[in-house]
């Protein structure tokens, strides 16, 4: 395989970053500022500007990693191993917030913090088995045990993803079902849309800055060991010595 | 289909060898059921209400000992590497050690439930579904297990990671076998008991195909 040296520097991913802040900054504005309150759930629904991005963005990263997952196994390639690896991380920072900002939803409107609906219960599965994922390949040291392990792991938690995505149509869930620019009012879509741009951006530059420390901490393992220091003279032992 | 039968072979005779092992995570599993009843109480009918639920956690818990101790002895002087020098496929030796895996808790489940009727008074008359549920739910602990334990009997800190991986893949096969058994042991009117097992099926069928493609390459070298 060949070696993952990161082919660029940081600028693109950066900007990434910048742009994603910007749009987030801008559809938070409108979201909070501009944007009528909801009928029956009034300022509380304003969450939904970030909420339903995280969501979309959270699946977003852990499909990303999935199919980095099934490249890694069928054609090979440190790079596939490195965006895994970010594409995981980044996925479960996602889902964290996306169950912290449901449950701050959820208790001014359900009145308590969690509920174990389905959705709520197949996400919080999908947080703890990408952690697991996260655990492995920090107690596996062979570099490449690390990156096959983790995406044969990758590829088994992923079952859970679609299931998420749907669990609010095959059960009565408490959740409600999937929003489209149909179900929604058109005042509240372009806070939305400018929001699921930023996370999106968002992510895709924390997955390509991460992906690149990876690559570099990988490019360190992989290297050939550096030689033994020679050991000054006095210091050798010797047959007679001992 | 010599080579599974081969391996199967292997494994009976390992598990005929360490049978003490078996009989010491059985009693950790009933240990652990007796423990259960501390956090309700002495409610008998409430005991009855969750028996199906510690039954199962009692099952999981065994089932993360005997996972983990199923690759021990091929860890020990690199006999794993031998065995996979062997002209047998990386599929046989799965599923080999899977259905071994899946004998074994299919036993403890079984060995469990006279535990739980006598520590939760909850008897069920239809014995054949609640062998069929067991049987099940084994399969559902045994074949991811049996793959996450080959991965973690080689990495570092493995009594932690095998749960951490283990146990939020096989929430799924939990729900669905502790509801079952529950509208066995408390009662079906409407026989909701199938669909439960239907989830079995599915989740089985996903798992050990899933898990059996990808073993070869979690042992390549």
């Amino acid at each position: 395989m060949a070696e993952p040296l990161p082919r660029r520097g940081p600028g693109p991913a950066l900007a990434f970053v910048v742009l994603g802040t910007l749009l987030l900054l801008a559809g938070s504005i409108l979201g909070l500022a501009v944007a009528p309150p909801e009928n029956f759930m009034g300022d509380v629904q304003r969450i939904m500007y970030v909420h339903v991005p995280t969501a979309w963005n959270a699946m977003l990263a852990f499909t990303f990693a999935f199919g980095c997952a099934l490249l890694f196994l069928f054609q090979g390639g440190w790079k596939w191993d490195c965006r895994l690896e970010a594409a995981v991380e980044v996925g479960v920072f996602l889902a964290v917030l996306l169950c912290a900002q449901g449950a701050i939803w959820a208790k001014p409107t359900w009145g308590v913090w969690w509920d174990w609906d389905p959705r709520l219960t197949t996400t919080a599965v999908m947080v703890f088995l990408f952690t697991g994922i996260l655990a492995l390949r920090h107690f596996v040291d062979d570099p490449l045990k690390r990156a096959t392990w983790s995406a044969v792991a990758t590829i088994i938690a992923f079952v859970d993803v679609p299931i998420v995505y749907f669990s609010v149509r095959w059960w009565n869930s408490l959740h409600q079902l999937q929003s489209s620019p149909s179900t929604v009012s058109s005042v509240f879509h372009l806070p939305l849309r400018l929001n699921a741009f930023g996370v999106l951006f968002l992510m895709i530059g924390f997955i390509t800055l991460r992906t690149r420390t990876a690559g570099l901490r990988l490019q360190g393992e992989l290297a050939p060991p550096l030689p033994e220091p020679a050991a000054a003279p006095g210091l050798v032992p010797t047959r007679a010595g001992a | 289909m010599r080579e599974l039968a081969a391996a199967l072979h292997k494994e009976a005779l390992l598990q005929w060898r360490t049978r003490v092992q078996l009989a010491a995570i059985f009693v950790f599993g009933a240990s652990a059921l007796l423990l259960f009843s501390f956090a309700i109480g002495p409610n008998s009918a409430a005991l009855r209400l969750h028996a199906a639920g510690f039954l199962w956690l009692a099952l999981l818990l065994s089932s993360t000992l005997s996972l983990a101790e199923s690759f021990q002895s091929e860890m020990e002087q690199r006999a794993f590497e031998g065995l996979l020098l062997l002209p047998a496929s990386p599929l046989a030796l799965f599923y080999g050690k899977a259905l071994s895996n899946w004998l074994q808790l299919v036993l403890l489940g079984v060995g469990l439930v006279p535990v739980m009727v006598v520590l939760y008074d909850a008897g069920t008359l239809r014995l054949p579904g609640l062998l069929g549920v067991i049987v099940l739910g084994a399969a559902g602990l045994a074949a991811p297990g049996t793959l996450y334990a080959a991965m973690t009997a080689q990495a570092r800190a493995k009594q932690t990671l095998l749960p951490l991986l283990l146990f939020p893949l096989v929430v799924p096969v939990l729900l669905a076998a502790v509801k079952a058994t529950s509208l066995l042991i408390l009662g079906d009117p409407m026989e909701q008991a199938r669909s439960w097992a239907l989830l079995l099926v599915a989740f089985d069928a996903i798992h050990w195909s899933l898990c059996g493609l990808l073993f070869g390459r979690v042992v390549e070298d």
